[in-house]
């Protein structure tokens, strides 16, 4: 659905500069591996549990193998080959991974590595199968449970820092009628270079993603979805250092959504770019596999820059995000590209801006189920204040088409949500799609009315920023560095986890990135 | 003292002294006529009294929420009101410039980052970044200041060391995750291990976030505490009040 007459030639002109911005960060990814990555491998072979010996017990198996093949033959060469090299007289991951936290094991490479490589190969597909049977068996409770009604999906979040206390409010939340639940992570996490293990119950504004607290959620929602007669989808996020774990536990545990941004944990977590963009590439190739779709983080920008002035930036980044989902895979309908509704709302049209913004993301990518999300920079504690300008955002949701609505809290910036608040948020949101969810069907902006003429020069100055960037030799790398998105200068040698990249070396052998060649869409 | 000498008063509702509230709040009990009973009974504990539940809807089976209105019994005395009055003058940009070059004659180190394990960077951004926040430019935009922000979950000990290398007048940090009173044991940490390292030649500590009491700061061992919607000229005011001398040097 479009219902702005897009400059076809400006649309496709902003495609090809995003795919030429975007190809040094691709040529990066295929270039390096990352501690992250080869961790999501032994992941996908079956590894789990954590040392019990280390620290408080907390230091995963995966850390400890991929650190010691990385001390004893370096990370060149990917963890597969020394792994099953070290299985060939038999024994499995975890007696491995033992005998790591033993100090006796031993990796090297070998000299044939076709032996390796098969039993590498063979252990990985046991988990990528997994993988597939969860796709299918989403596809398949999709059939029998149904998807939400209507457009656009209600997606509601949840974040007690308690696995056990996110459980039933979860059930509540899709009780009242939430299609997706989000568990937001806890504030730390992002910045651990390991997953956590375990059902956790101490996060701090949010609750600990690990492979049990995926697995407790999802039959959750399992349960109540049967209750309901409609699916009700999981979110977590794959973000951070740990990113292509976490995708790998995503799939693994049938989760339905991703937060998964290209630039998001560069710019706002500073996390260094060249970890970002191969743990980026890896995780986005686990979602198409796994038929989760993600959602980008662009709403991020208008948290910290201002909604008229820096509109561009978002449909720049969302230009980026689509680019390099496209190139590790991932299919149209799995791209819920972000924004938000975030323009002050003294400024004066402030409503005729958001859905100028709104209907630009819609016509430039008809085909994604755009993550729309609510108010957050201009909310006050003046509740009702709030709670009108969420029915606003509610109304531009519907109006604009949205796929995903993330639903505003009255109490944003005021508490983290109440009972109650959930319940008037929900109340809020069913009201303005019963009342007038179908209102696009009526709605066609003048053409070359405001938000005709608004949306233009958004899209105008999104290829003018694009320019720029691609003019970098390094492209995007560079154009971080340069502090080209406004809000800060990321250099590539700077920030978190640079020590945990490694370029390939040319007899490096990855069997996950082998199997995920074979991408379905 | 007395109702009609103004210094009494009582919450206005659409008549003086009628004293009118309204209220909103969740019990855990099912819907029904027992369920308002009890809303009645909190209500009237409050002080509310008579109080109307105006509106009631359960919320899933086992919660109602409720709405009152009612007039309270307490009277508001204003003369024991006391609230922390701005001891400082408010500068525009310019006049703090000003300030710092003919008195201080130096630039002013500032120091900003959000500390522990809150990802949140929203306030100090809106205190420093150029953008700044409610029309107002934040630090980085002062000619005389030199501002660095170092970002989201900064360890305190990485902090005190940037503040001794860079030599910084003033750290600010911001606090938005409240869970368990994070804000206030983050803040804690951070004013001990100032303390510690540097004793008497710390940087000015000023803390600020949405959920801060200003009239912490003793208490919490720090010199500023900023609350809910602080602006950056505020800050930079009272940067300057608190480390820029009155007069020029000599």
């Amino acid at each position: 659905m479009s219902v702005l007459e897009l400059d076809g030639e400006l649309v496709r002109r902003a495609r090809e500069l995003a795919a030429r911005a975007a190809a040094p960060v691709v040529d990066l990814a295929r270039t390096h591996t990352t501690v992250s990555v080869e961790r999501a491998v032994l992941r996908l072979a079956g590894l789990t549990g954590t040392d019990p010996v280390l620290g408080d017990g907390e230091v995963p198996w995966v850390n400890r193998v991929v650190d010691a093949v990385r001390e004893q033959v370096g990370l060149e060469h990917g963890v597969a080959l020394p792994v099953w090299h070290a299985l060939r007289d038999g024994g499995d991951l975890h007696g491995l991974a033992e005998q790591v936290g033993a100090g006796t094991a031993r990796f090297s490479i070998p000299a044939d590595p076709e032996p390796a490589r098969m039993a590498a190969r063979a252990a990985v597909a046991t988990g990528m199968a997994r993988i597939d049977a969860n796709r299918a068996r989403r596809d398949e409770l999709v059939a029998l449970h149904g998807d939400p009604p209507r457009r656009p999906w209600i997606y509601l979040i949840v974040a007690t820092g308690d696995i056990y206390e996110d459980i039933p409010q979860a059930q509540a939340a899709a009780r009242a009628g939430a299609d997706v639940i989000a568990v937001i992570r806890s504030t730390g996490q992002s910045l651990l270079d390991y997953v956590p293990e375990g059902a956790t119950r101490t996060g701090y504004a949010g609750t600990y993603a690990t492979g049990e607290n995926f697995r407790l959620m999802r039959a959750a929602l399992d349960e109540v979805s049967a209750e309901l007669g409609r699916y009700v989808r999981l979110t977590n996020y794959a973000s951070g250092l740990c990113m292509p774990e976490i995708a790998v536990l995503a799939g693994l545990e049938r989760l339905d959504m991703m937060l998964n941004d290209a630039m998001y944990g560069i710019l706002f977590r500073d996390i260094n770019p060249r970890r970002t963009f191969v743990d980026q590439r890896f995780s986005r190739m686990v979602h198409a596999r796994a038929g989760i779709i993600i959602n980008t983080g662009e709403d991020n920008y208008l948290t910290t820059a201002d909604a008229v002035d820096e509109a561009h930036t978002v449909t720049v980044s969302q230009l980026l995000n689509e680019t390099l989902a496209h190139e590790a895979g991932l299919a149209d309908w799995q791209l819920g590209l972000g924004h938000a509704f975030e323009i002050n709302p003294a400024v004066p049209e402030s409503f005729r801006l958001e859905l100028a913004h709104a209907l630009l993301a819609r016509g430039l990518f008809p085909d994604a189920p755009l993550k729309w999300m609510p108010p957050t920079k201009h909310m006050t504690g003046d509740v009702f204040g709030g709670y009108l300008l969420d029915g606003f955002f509610n109304l531009a949701g519907a109006l604009t088409g949205q796929g995903i609505l993330l639903v505003g809290m009255m109490t944003e910036a005021v508490v983290t949500p109440w009972l109650s608040d959930r319940d008037l948020a929900l109340r809020n949101v069913r009201y303005v799609l019963e009342a007038a969810g179908n209102l696009h069907e009526d709605f066609r902006p003048q053409p070359g009315g405001f938000i005709d003429r608004r949306a233009h020069t958004v899209l105008t100055e999104a290829v003018q920023l694009l320019e720029r960037i691609a003019d970098h030799s390094q492209g995007l790398i560079q154009a971080i560095a340069d502090g080209t998105f406004g809000i800060t200068k990321r250099s590539p040698d700077g920030g978190k986890g640079l020590d945990g990249v490694a370029r390939l070396a040319a007899d490096a052998y990855n069997p996950a990135l082998e199997l995920l060649g074979g991408v379905r869409v | 003292m007395s109702v009609s000498d103004g210094t009494v008063i009582r919450p206005y509702g659409d008549t003086t002294g009628d004293g009118m509230v309204q209220t909103s709040f969740t019990l855990p009990v099912p819907p029904g006529p027992r369920a308002e009973g009890a809303a009645l009974q909190l209500a009237n504990k409050m002080g509310i009294e008579p109080a109307m539940v105006v509106h009631s809807h359960g919320i899933g089976e086992q919660f109602t929420f409720f709405v009152v209105y009612g007039s309270v019994r307490h009277l508001v005395d204003l003369d024991a009101v006391h609230v922390e009055e701005r001891a400082y003058p408010l500068l525009s940009p310019g006049e703090v410039n000003a300030a710092i070059k003919t008195r201080l004659r130096r630039s002013l180190v500032v120091l900003g980052a959000c500390i522990g394990t809150d990802a949140h960077t929203v306030g100090i951004d809106a205190i420093l970044n150029l953008k700044g926040f409610a029309g107002e430019k934040g630090l980085e935009y002062y000619r005389e200041m030199q501002v660095a922000n170092l970002g989201a979950q900064v360890s305190v000990p990485e902090l005190v060391h940037a503040a001794r290398a860079r030599r910084a007048d003033a750290v600010l940090v911001s606090q938005v995750v409240t869970q368990k009173d994070a804000h206030l044991r983050n803040t804690r940490e951070l004013a001990g291990a100032f303390r510690e390292a540097m004793g008497e030649e710390r940087p000015l500590l000023v803390v600020g976030g949405p959920r801060f009491d200003p009239a912490m700061a003793a208490e919490l061992g720090v010199d500023k505490v900023f609350g809910r919607g602080t602006t950056p000229g505020e800050v930079a005011s009272y940067l300057v009040a608190a480390l820029v001398p009155a007069e020029e040097p000599a």
